[in-house]
């Protein structure tokens, strides 16, 4: 068993890891297919990156020692909740260049925790480390949601912090309708 | 579709805002959200936030978040900072005490004495 309930709590957990890890710019990428019935997520960053012996680590959750507290359970969890799922899971590193993470699911999966509110976990990700960018793109069948959060800061400029109450309420505005059009539904 | 026309006005409206209050932010909430807090259900915590920000018109405060704190029985935890004084850990912030902490501590600089984690310096 793992901690989380959602697949959204995993992508948010990974997306810490990348902000801890000095990213400029985080890309999560979500695609649903159901007619091949796969679900893949895929988390990519320009963080500070793992070496090869670090790497080796991850796959076992108590060899982390407290001082590599950034890569504790997190990994391992997300790691097993897609094997769980007829799925597989990658991780890629390079020192300076940044960390790719894919995990990837069976959709129909009897096991397979729902992406859960990814409304929630996005809002997290866009205000949280206001210094962490994020390019986002959801995809059921051929329908796409995505923004960039560049684009918004673009707008904004850096004297309006995206916690104030009106962009708030603009950016889960944005985010509702996005992901409510993908589901087919009306807004 | 939300349009860029759209939040260029609530810029507009922002900068406004901003000229008329003090400059700056006035206070810091931040949210833990390492793997303990998540499991814990920091990110609802991070959305009441959010949700109370956006009800309220809270203006001039600064909403981050930050990794495991190493306090991981006490999560979720929120961190309050007002003005110059020193930040406050809460401790088991779920959503539901969300509305209060921020009334209290964030808007009436009344730290809630209860739901204080003593790291013991």
């Amino acid at each position: 068993m793992t901690a989380f309930r959602e697949l959204s709590q995993h992508i948010l957990d990974i997306f810490e890891n990348s902000a801890t890890a000095g990213a400029g710019l985080v890309r999560l990428v979500i695609r649903e297919d159901f007619e091949a019935d796969r679900l893949s997520i895929v988390i990519e960053d320009d963080g500070h990156g793992m070496d090869a012996q670090m790497l080796a680590r991850l796959s076992d959750p108590w060899v982390t020692t407290r001082t590599t507290r950034n890569v504790g359970l997190g990994i391992p969890f997300f790691k097993q909740a897609a094997e769980m799922c007829g799925g597989s899971f990658e991780i890629q590193s390079q020192v300076n260049h940044g960390t790719v993470i894919r995990a990837d699911f069976q959709h129909s999966h009897i096991d397979r925790p729902p992406l859960g509110d990814l409304i929630a976990t996005l809002g997290c990700m866009i205000v949280g480390y206001p210094d962490v960018a994020i390019a986002y793109s959801h995809t059921v069948d051929d329908r796409e949601f995505s923004f960039d959060t560049r684009k918004i800061r673009e707008v904004l400029g850096d004297a309006v912090p995206l916690s104030d109450p009106e962009v708030l309420a603009f950016l889960h505005g944005m985010l509702e309708e996005g992901e409510c059009d993908l589901r087919g539904k009306s807004s | 579709m939300k349009s860029l026309e759209e939040l260029q006005k609530i810029k507009e409206r922002a900068l406004k805002r901003r000229q008329l209050g003090a400059e700056g932010a006035r206070a810091r909430v931040t949210v833990a959200m390492g793997t303990c807090g998540i499991a814990a259900g920091a990110r609802d915590t991070m959305k009441a936030v959010l949700d109370e920000i956006e009800k309220r018109q809270i203006t001039d405060v600064v909403v981050t978040q930050t990794g495991c704190l190493g306090l991981c029985e006490y999560e979720p935890i929120v961190l309050v900072q007002v003005g110059d004084a020193e930040a406050v850990t809460y401790g088991k912030i779920d959503p539901s005490r969300v509305p209060t902490l921020i009334e209290k501590h964030l808007l009436n600089n009344a730290p809630v004495e209860e739901w204080q984690v003593k790291t013991g310096k």
